[in-house]
């Protein structure tokens, strides 16, 4: 089963190879990652996803809890919680087929952020899955290059990942 | 405040830490350094032959005393002969501190001269690593590297220096902190009284109890404990590679070794037993086989350890308690005491009697060769009954390991040093000097192979310098014996690349050249009255060749993917 987890670790260099080096040296997969620094300087936030059994996962955060880096870390799939990701898409979009792709946009809610006469740049968020259908949708012939930011995510409610 | 270098400042902070020795090889991003050491008469230096060396001395220290070992080499080559070391402590969780020179600040990134990323390429086998980006850094961050490998799950830690850290010319103010507070690490310490209730349940209903015990009670001081409880409960026990002596060899509870060399009776309890008690191990493949869907079929299993990924790593815990094993063991034992329910006496003597039939098989029992051959075994006996089982025993790794595991009833923790996780040839003679020097009046052993002590031999020389009076038992058989073992087992007798006897040195000789004493013994009546002779030798290093059966093998033998109680006995004998 997939699974979201975000972890609270030490904004210190070496800190995120740690985190990675756990995933290759255990051989536990890593399908997407992103990381920035928090409001507390002193923190970053690490969120990624990784599929395995209950037990995998197990053994996954329980070595993640172990790194000295890591402060403090929750697996989001576990309860309630939003799924984010940011894709910027360029297209193909001559003649007609500036139209047709403007209509897929707004279907999708996205916006183009750029342009010029033969292509679209387009900004779209959403679940992972949504912006594979967004893709899926343009057909093949369109597409010249996808940035996707990778996986974000933050629990419903009042719970909160913080010190 | 007393201003300070750099590297004044990291000999300081080793005494204020209280470290008296450390092992180690200079080179040019040590120089610093080693200037300061030279400085000063507190922390002394060991000068070793090879740095991997340095780390298996720190660490033969580390196990033998239980304070961490302290290791220094420079940069480059110093930094990576020392990975070994480090990995070898890493998979035995010993307490280790490894200070590595690097380049110049600003040279790094640039393949400088003897530059090597030494915190990344050591990183999958350290608790922790810190790279000190300025001298004042340096009090913290050691008294921060000491906490991480000494507390919790102990392991290596490394500490790289650039070399302008240590700049002798830029002093600084130098204060020790007293104490350390790190919010991403905490130690767990007591275990949930909860699930020690549930444990002690199961246990007290048990009608086939057995305790599994490992590195983790001699690492966390628990040997008193795990006695007070074994013997309070009547139970059978067992220890692995790694746990030998926590729990008395001598005692009449106590059923040997488990695992793929463990004792007929041992692998046979651990197969039967309906509740298992798994004490500071980690259920590693040498003990569970490779299959572990066929282990303690029958067992609810009561795990307790004080790292939590330790538990349901390989196998699940029916009751997971996570918690140093001492004050875990005390709280059991309160518990045992409050509890109405009683361990079921009939039950228990059945299985006794069920246990006392396994050992009727005399596993252990030496098939004696041609006349005139010395069995390794018997080495090993021999070893026991002159030291009378007071030696510190380091080892190797292969047959010779085994043997001594199997043969040298070891009655008390930190006695038995040896490579477990890593099984690093080349370990046990500088652990031997590590040993030596915590215990500079003891019976420092190394039960060694003719292979493994070829890894390591040049420490031969530090020994002469620091007058060390290891014994050195090798027991030769002029060939890598456990490859040789498996290679008749499994790979139709071809010996590849297993065999080198007639290029062997002559040991005695070569002992002989560092000024060392040697000793060959070829027959089996010499083997007593020639092991007195070298154990005579109380200021000096002997070596002891001893020429063994080299067909010998080590049984019993766990079967590949089978359960526990699949064993081979003997050359012929199968369960």
């Amino acid at each position: 089963m997939r699974h979201i987890i975000s972890v609270l670790m030490e904004n210190e260099p070496g800190a995120l190879s740690r985190v990675v080096g756990l995933f290759s040296q255990r051989n536990y997969n890593i399908d997407s990652l992103t990381v920035a620094p928090t409001e507390d300087q002193s923190l970053s936030r690490l969120t990624l996803t990784t599929s395995g059994d209950d037990a995998r996962i197990e053994q996954i955060t329980k070595h993640l809890n172990k790194i000295i880096d890591v402060v403090k870390l929750v697996d989001l799939t576990e309860g309630a919680h939003i799924e984010r990701e940011l894709m910027l898409i360029k297209v193909k979009a001559v003649g007609a087929q500036r139209a047709e792709v403007k209509r897929s946009v707004d279907i999708f809610r996205g916006s183009v952020v750029d342009l010029t006469a033969n292509v679209f740049t387009i900004q779209l968020t959403g679940t992972g899955d949504k912006l594979d259908a967004f893709i899926a949708a343009l057909g093949d012939n369109v597409v010249l290059e996808v940035a996707r930011t990778g996986v974000s995510g933050i629990s419903r409610g009042e719970k909160t990942l913080a010190l | 405040m007393d201003q300070l270098s750099g590297g004044e400042m990291l000999i300081r902070a080793l005494h204020d830490e209280g470290v008296e020795i450390i092992f180690g090889y200079p080179g040019g991003a040590v120089l610093h350094i080693y200037d300061a050491i030279f400085h000063q008469d507190k922390v002394e230096h060991i000068l070793v032959r090879h740095e991997q060396a340095a780390t298996h001395a720190a660490d033969g220290y580390a196990r033998s005393s239980g304070k961490p070992g302290v290791v220094l080499v420079t940069s480059g080559p110093g930094a990576t002969n020392a990975v070994t070391g480090i990995a070898t402590a890493y998979m035995d969780s010993i307490p280790m501190i490894v200070i590595s020179g690097q380049v110049d600040s600003k040279m790094i990134g640039t393949d400088g001269f003897q530059e090597t990323d030494m915190v990344g390429i050591s990183r999958p086998v350290v608790k922790h690593s810190f790279m000190v980006r300025e001298a004042q850094d340096i009090p913290h961050i050691v008294k921060k590297a000491f906490h991480i490998a000494a507390t919790g799950r102990p392991g290596p830690v490394v500490i790289d220096i650039p070399k302008d850290v240590t700049d002798p010319k830029v002093k600084q103010p130098y204060e020790y902190p007293e104490d350390i507070k790190l919010r991403s690490y905490a130690v767990p310490a007591k275990g949930h009284s909860g699930q020690i209730k549930k444990a002690v349940d199961a246990l007290l209903t048990a009608k086939r109890p057995m305790i599994y015990s490992g590195g983790g009670v001699i690492q966390g001081s628990g040997s008193r404990q795990l006695i007070e409880l074994t013997r309070k409960l009547g139970f059978p026990i067992t220890n692995t590679l790694m746990g030998l002596g926590a729990y008395p060899a001598s005692d009449e509870q106590f059923l040997g070794m488990l695992g793929m060399h463990g004792t007929y009776e041992a692998n046979m309890a651990m197969h039967y037993c309906d509740v298992l008690l798994g004490i500071g191990a980690r259920f590693d493949d040498r003990v569970t086989n490779s299959d572990t869907s066929k282990f303690c079929p029958d067992a609810t299993i009561l795990h307790v350890d004080i790292d939590p990924a330790a538990i349901s790593k390989t196998v699940t815990a029916d009751v997971p308690i996570v918690g140093s094993v001492a004050p875990v063991l005390e709280e059991m034992i309160e518990q045992i005491d409050q509890s109405d329910k009683k361990v079921d006496k009939q039950a228990l003597e059945v299985w006794w009697n069920q246990i006392d039939k396994w050992r009727e098989k005399d596993c252990l029992k030496v098939t004696p060769s041609a006349e005139g051959i010395i069995m390794p075994q018997d080495a090993v006996k021999a070893v026991f009954e002159i030291t009378k089982g007071e030696a510190y025993v380091s080892s190797d790794v292969g047959q010779h390991q085994m043997f001594a595991a199997q043969y040298y009833g070891f009655d008390k923790p930190r006695r038995w040093i040896n490579s477990g996780g890593l099984g690093t040839m080349g370990f046990g003679f500088p652990a031997a000097m590590g040993v030596q020097f915590a215990y500079p009046d003891a019976i420092s052993v190394c039960i060694t192979g003719e292979g493994s002590f070829l890894m390591n031999q040049q420490e031969f020389a530090t020994c002469m310098q620091y007058q060390l009076p290891i014994k050195i038992i090798c027991l030769n058989n002029q060939a890598l014996g456990m490859v040789k073992q498996w290679q008749d087992m499994q790979y139709g007798g071809r010996h590849s690349h297993s065999t080198y006897a007639e290029s062997l040195p002559d040991f005695s000789k070569l002992a002989e050249a560092y000024g060392h004493v040697g000793i060959k013994i070829e027959k089996a009546d010499e083997l007593y009255p020639k092991l007195e002779e070298a154990f005579a030798f109380k200021d000096k290093l002997v070596f002891v060749d001893v020429l063994v059966d080299p067909n010998e093998h080590v049984y019993p033998m766990a079967i590949k993917g089978g359960a526990m109680k699949d064993m081979v006995l003997s050359k012929s004998e199968r369960t």
